[in-house]
């Protein structure tokens, strides 16, 4: 790539992310890429094409078929020094290497009394709005942001995909890496110069004054479709991307509370117990004074993810989200 | 016609030298033995035995949550341990007690960990503690650890170089039960696939707590790993000279570049799991009588007296191993209270707002009752 005038690129999510890890492959030799279908075949959604050719077959494993091996040889290799980039293949096959991720990977380090970091990122394609049959739609961030010891992160935009996959490869805790797999496709401009924001911030990615909007992954382009909705309609709604899961950037959302008054947090995943029942929970102790209504979650119900026929009464949409909107205005 | 075993074995158990004939193989791999190293065998089981004694007694004085106890194992632990080299990598389960000893760890760790002062007892990364990893209580899930350090080994073109210091292999060990766990069954996957330098080492000590290995198992365990393209070998697990052969010739294997073996060691745990367990209500007297006549320090013992060794070497090694129990137990009732706050430190390697956080609230919280007022 020639300098300066192409350091921004339209690219898709997908490609994004693959530029993203050629990079940190040609960086360092110790970051290695493990998988099922993501040498060859370049992955089911095509994210690591190219890459076995170009750094060969020891640097990007077409892995035997079974996630806790995946994910337990990973740690292996992280003892000796290795940097593993794991794929998931869909987001319900996470759950076979649930206790290498949960019991051994989020844990070493600890157990380790810190002596041994686990510098491994798990990639998992997550979430609904592509139509698949059960177990390829899911959204199961929850369960790694209850686990102390893994950090947990999704990018919403290709820009972000290219920055924070290099920042997770970089860090020297295991981070879960949820791509909003409908976002795969949509284009949009990478800025090859420098990145937008540290790993673990959430940002403020439009301002409002009436009531705040807050999603991470596929979520964030509903937000920005809702606000652009109620702006027609003479309301300002500020959108905050989450980005980071655990842990949770609070300032920008405490601070964007402090203004607007109200909270609205929304979310692919079914609503109990999850990451946006967290926030609501500690935006309400910590910003209760600025509070002028109750913070309403938006989510999946508490159903398993339905047949695809249906997905759409499952997935929050603009609709759903300014009828919670309205809600909180209501107040 | 008598069937001939598959089992290596050196030593008979009434300790004299007879090899059986799948043993044959094995035998040159006791050359480079000498008679300090087989005094170095005995000394290891005998110390270990007592030191096992003493935390099980140090268990019961209220000392430490649970203790897992080694006895009747020493044999297949230590020939195996006495068989690595410095730069091999050792992934233990819970009862390698002397495999961390010969390894260079300083044991009172394992104390600690038992104790419930500290998660994990060691740093595998200290070189001091001869690549011994942490104890794995989650069954079988080290094996897949092992796996891929043996994968990073490869990769990093540390086996078949003909340099004897720098080619490495790894040894995983487990026991009967955790052979039914997916991640061995997906390590051994991995482990042929990738071809990895390493050994897998089962020790069958006949139980998973009270569940006997018929129930884990129709077929002898050793036969298992040859359906996932991996060679194995049975061993007689009370006899040291016969771990410590066909160890050596197996890690010797994986350093040259030969791949993964894999060996069951046949065993017998001798009294409780764990100090939470009631063996009686599972063990019959007869087996009990049955493997204690087969108890592998008795058997060494027999053997080096045939060679020579006598009373003042036995004498001085019961010294040691007292020595040994009373500096644990002296150690333990010593050791310093944990600190509160060391909760959240290590959780993550890099700064975490949220650690921060919650230490500096409980150590407020707690200077808040005032000193002594608690
Ligand atoms: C995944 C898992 N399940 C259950 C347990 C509880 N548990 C601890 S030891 C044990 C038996 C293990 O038997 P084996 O593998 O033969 O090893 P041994 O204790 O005999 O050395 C069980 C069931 C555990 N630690 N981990
Ligand atoms: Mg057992």
């Amino acid at each position: 790539m020639s300098s300066l005038e192409t350091t921004t690129q339209d690219l898709p999510m997908a490609k994004a992310i693959n530029a993203g890890l050629r990079k940190s492959l040609t960086d360092s030799d110790r970051v290695l890429l493990m998988g099922e279908d993501i040498g060859t075949l370049g992955g089911v959604f095509r994210v690591t094409e190219g890459l076995k050719a170009e750094f060969g077959e020891n640097r990007v494993l077409d892995s035997p078929l079974a996630e806790s091996g995946i994910v337990g040889t990973a740690i292996g290799l992280a003892m000796r020094g290795f940097r593993p980039v794991v794929e998931i293949q869909f987001d319900g096959f996470v759950y076979p290497a649930f206790n290498q991720i949960t019991s051994q990977l989020a844990k070493i380090t600890n157990r380790g009394r810190g002596n041994q970091s686990m510098p491994v990122v798990i990639r998992v394609p997550y979430g609904g709005h592509i139509g698949a049959i059960e177990h390829h739609q899911e959204s199961p961030e929850a369960y790694f942001a209850h686990t102390a010891g893994l950090r947990v992160v999704s990018p919403s935009t290709p820009n972000d995909a290219y920055w924070m996959i290099q920042e997770a490869i970089d860090s020297n805790d295991p981070v879960m890496f949820f791509e909003p797999k409908s976002r795969y496709w949509p284009k949009g401009p990478v800025d090859f110069s420098a990145s937008a924001a540290p790993l673990h911030a959430s940002r403020i990615v439009r301002t409002g004054t009436d009531a705040t909007l807050v999603g991470h992954g596929a979520m964030v382009s509903m937000l920005l479709q809702a606000a652009e909705i109620a702006a027609g309609e003479g309301i300002s709604l500020e959108v905050i991307d989450l980005r980071s899961l655990s842990p949770i950037d609070y300032a920008p959302i405490l601070s964007s509370v402090t203004k607007t008054g109200r909270l609205i947090v929304c979310q692919e995943s079914a609503g109990f117990v999850s990451v946006g029942s967290e926030i609501a929970a500690t935006v309400a102790e910590r910003a209760f004074y600025s509070l002028q209504a109750p913070v309403i979650r938006v989510s999946g119900f508490d159903v398993p993810f339905p047949a695809a026929k249906v997905e759409t009464f499952f997935l929050p949409d603009a609709d759903r989200i300014l009828e919670a909107v309205d809600r909180a205005l209501a107040y | 016609m008598v069937e001939e075993s598959p089992t290596v074995q050196i030593l008979s158990t009434d300790g004299t030298f007879q090899p059986s004939a799948a043993a044959e193989e094995y035998l040159p791999l006791l050359d480079s033995l000498t008679h300090a190293d087989h005094e170095q065998f005995y000394r290891d089981m005998a110390v270990i035995r007592r030191f096992d004694l003493e935390c099980t007694n140090l268990q019961r004085q209220g000392q430490m949550a649970l203790w897992p106890p080694s006895h009747g194992q020493e044999a297949a632990q230590v020939g195996s341990a006495r068989a690595s080299k410095p730069q091999d990598h050792i992934f233990p389960s819970y009862r390698e007690h002397v495999v961390a000893k010969i390894r260079g760890v300083d044991i009172f760790g394992i104390v600690e960990l038992m104790r419930g002062s500290t998660l994990g007892g060691w740093d595998a990364n200290d070189a001091a503690n001869g690549n011994f990893h942490g104890y794995t209580l989650v069954l079988g899930t080290q094996t897949l650890h092992a796996t891929g350090y043996a994968m990073g080994i490869k990769f990093d073109g540390d086996i078949g170089t003909g340099d004897a210091d720098r080619d490495a292999a790894v040894m995983v060990y487990f026991g009967d039960g955790s052979t039914s766990e997916g991640d061995v069954n997906e390590a051994m996957v991995f482990a042929a696939s990738y071809q990895t330098p390493q050994v897998f080492f089962l020790q069958n000590n006949q139980w998973a707590i009270s569940v006997p290995v018929s129930t884990q198992s129709r077929i002898p365990l050793y036969l298992r790993p040859r359906g996932f393209g991996i060679p194995s070998v049975q061993v007689d697990g009370n006899d040291v000279l016969a771990s410590f052969a066909v160890t050596a010739k197996h890690l010797g294997d994986a350093r040259n570049g030969l791949g993964p073996s894999f060996i069951e060691a046949l065993t017998y745990r001798i009294g409780a799991h764990t100090t939470s367990d009631d063996p009686s209500r599972y063990q019959t007297d007869e087996q009990l009588a049955y493997w204690v006549a087969r108890d592998p320090i008795l058997r060494f013992e027999a053997y080096l007296r045939s060679q020579g060794a006598g009373d003042d070497f036995f004498a001085d090694v019961t010294q040691e191993a007292e020595d040994f129990a009373a500096d644990i137990r002296r150690r333990t009732l010593a050791a310093a209270p944990v600190a509160p706050a060391s909760m959240f430190t290590n959780v993550y390697s890099e700064p975490h707002p949220v650690m921060d956080e919650q230490k500096a609230w409980l150590e407020k919280y707690e200077a808040s009752f005032g000193e002594g007022n608690r």
